[in-house]
């Protein structure tokens, strides 16, 4: 399907043309709606997940998309059912880790059953595969993600997913935010603490179900932490980096999307190459403004010494 | 020391705004802030302490003191209503504790963000103001612009306006427990729950944020339960001192409590206390607490 796309879309210099001939292709135009919901979606969750510090149990909850897509083909479902089931399933499952003893106590725990369940997701989802003969080819799609055959129902089921992830998000978001950096203070003013976190579990789940349909589940991290830690890096003011991580999240997915519909090459190594561009980038700039800072503050030896 | 004095001035021009005019605020002594009745706490099978009887007034500064794990960050989350009483009962601003937290500001022990904490310490003192509330704010509403005008009246109030917009991480320890001070008051409290404000920080801080929380607690008439490693940074502002030490405690003015005489008895072993010639304190003879926890609490050696 791939070099049937390639074979009559050809680069020329004429912008307009391009775009308009890439979008002739209602695939292409599903895959750009679908890119949008979810690199949306990913941006403003990956920026709590990145700030809590719980991309590994984000990342879990992704893998765990793979036997579930694996299991769902092979009964026949849909592979969007799978991902929903098994990631919400793994989120409840990390959820109801005792966080007793502790702050530290709790992570150390967490860490090591988030560890156990992502290993026994990908021995589920290798044992469905095989389960299911023939099935081979679409392994590297569950793992590696692809654009291609996005139906307009699936646009339709992301769409509504993504509308309640938000939601959830921006009723939370506030208490959420506190709950992540102080969580002794935050309890103490009366923050549900422990619910926000399942809730949050939860949220994290759904998203990584949306993204692995786009980016397969081994790379959910190029939507999902990329740009919240490219924008983490930029500023450090909450709203602006927030706004910048959807922003990226969009650009690399679009420009992944135009990429790879000109090329024989997966679409999850050009949007994570571009996502891993701008956060190399990003790195660069703030180092620069760093050392240029610190040439301007030796100049100045009275205020270090106040 | 020219800081010290500028930023307690600063303190004492804009503390009168920690409380609204016309709030009522009980003046006399007999409305106990915080009380606790033959109290006692276990966790996870362990009794923490009891028997503990603790009254502090109204606007009273009182320093929680007492040898590492004897339970005195315990009393205050007890305080706080985080932590049930297995005995005993605890009154807190006339209600149960857990009732008054919104009239509560609580600095837990030894936070500090690391430096991959990319918020800056306004943003920080902001959740102090509004972030336990659902929903996101309207950027350009009323509200949002009253929490704003806050943050910056607390960062001054602390002495941080230099600071307050760097990434929190990125500051020294004395500088973030300024911010963590100004989000801890952001609810104008009637009552500050500081666990170990001092801790870690070098001399000249530590007299420096002294100097503040005896400002604010004095000027605003804030009631101040302090736990304390070193009680010499507090000592002349202290009101009354509660000293935890093998499972119950003794609470009474410094010149009461802190006397060869109330610790030895407390501790059952003899202790003594020594004033320097500048009136500092050192305790000599204070026994380590032992390893392991229920040696102490299983013998009948005790209460």
């Amino acid at each position: 399907m791939i070099t049937a796309a390639a074979a009559d879309a050809a680069l020329s210099w004429n912008l307009v043309r391009d775009v308009r001939q890439m979008f002739a292709y209602s695939f292409m135009v599903n895959a750009f709606r679908a890119g949008t919901v979810v690199a949306v979606t990913a941006g403003a969750t990956g920026w709590f997940m990145v700030l809590r510090r719980q991309t590994f149990a984000g990342h879990t909850l992704a893998v765990a998309g793979f036997p579930g897509a694996a299991g769902a083909i092979w009964l026949g479902v849909g592979a969007t059912y799978g991902y929903f089931a098994f990631c919400l399933a793994a989120a409840l499952l990390i959820a109801a880790i005792p966080t007793a003893g502790g702050a530290t106590a709790g992570r150390a725990a967490e860490s090591a059953t988030v560890g156990t369940v992502q290993a026994f997701a990908l021995a589920c989802g290798f044992l469905f595969v095989s389960l299911y003969k023939g099935f081979l080819g679409g392994v590297n799609t569950l793992l590696f993600g692809s654009f291609l055959g996005i139906t307009d129902g699936m646009v339709l089921t992301l769409t509504a997913v993504a509308v309640a992830v938000l939601a959830v998000l921006a009723v939370l978001g506030r208490p959420l935010l506190f709950a992540s950096l102080d969580p002794a203070v935050a309890a103490a003013t009366g923050v549900p603490v422990r619910a926000l976190s399942v809730a949050f579990l939860i949220v994290l789940g759904s998203t990584a179900a949306e993204v692995s349909q786009i980016t397969g589940t081994l790379l959910v991290f190029t939507l999902l932490v990329i740009p919240a830690a490219t924008a983490q890096i930029l500023t450090p003011r909450p709203a602006l980096s927030l706004a910048l991580t959807v922003l990226f999240g969009l650009l690399v997915t679009w420009a992944g999307l135009t990429v790879a519909y000109y090329s024989p090459y997966p679409i999850g190594f050009f949007i994570t190459s571009f996502a891993f561009g701008l956060y190399l980038l990003a790195r660069l700039a703030v180092h620069a403004h760093d050392l240029l800072g610190r040439t301007a503050r030796t100049s100045h030896p009275a205020e270090a010494a106040a | 020391m020219t800081v010290r004095t500028r930023s307690a001035q600063v303190a004492v021009d804009a503390v009168g705004t920690v409380l609204p005019p016309g709030t009522d605020r009980p003046t006399a002594v007999n409305t106990a802030a915080v009380l606790f009745r033959n109290a006692a706490v276990r966790l996870g099978g362990r009794l923490v302490w009891s028997g503990v009887d603790v009254e502090v007034a109204a606007g009273e500064f009182v320093a929680v003191l007492g040898p590492n794990g004897v339970g005195k960050s315990t009393l205050l989350k007890a305080a706080l209503g985080l932590l049930p009483l297995s005995a005993g009962r605890a009154v807190v601003l006339g209600r149960p504790p857990g009732r008054a937290r919104a009239e509560i500001g609580y600095l837990p022990q030894r936070r500090s963000f690391d430096p991959s904490v990319r918020i800056r310490g306004i943003d920080v003192v902001r959740l102090g103001v509004d972030g336990h509330r659902w929903g996101l704010p309207l950027p350009g509403g009323e509200r949002s612009r009253a929490a704003g005008r806050r943050v910056v009246e607390l960062v001054e109030l602390v002495g941080a306006t230099g600071y307050a917009h760097q990434p929190i991480g990125r500051l020294s320890g004395g500088e973030q427990q300024r911010l963590l001070i100004a989000q801890a008051l952001a609810r104008r409290p009637r009552i500050l729950l500081l666990d170990e404000p001092l801790d870690s920080l070098d001399l000249h801080n530590a007299a420096a944020v002294a100097a503040l929380i005896r400002t604010i607690c004095q000027t605003a008439g804030v009631t101040v339960l302090m736990v304390a490693h070193d009680v010499n940074p507090i000592l002349s502002s202290l009101d009354r001192v509660i000293y935890l030490a093998g499972g119950g405690a003794v609470s009474g003015s410094p010149t009461e409590v802190i006397t060869s005489a109330t610790l030895s008895r407390l501790y059952q072993t003899p202790i003594e206390v020594l004033a320097t010639s500048d009136g500092r304190l050192v305790v000599v003879g204070q026994p380590e607490p032992p390893a392991a926890h229920t040696d102490r609490h299983d013998g009948t050696g005790h209460s």
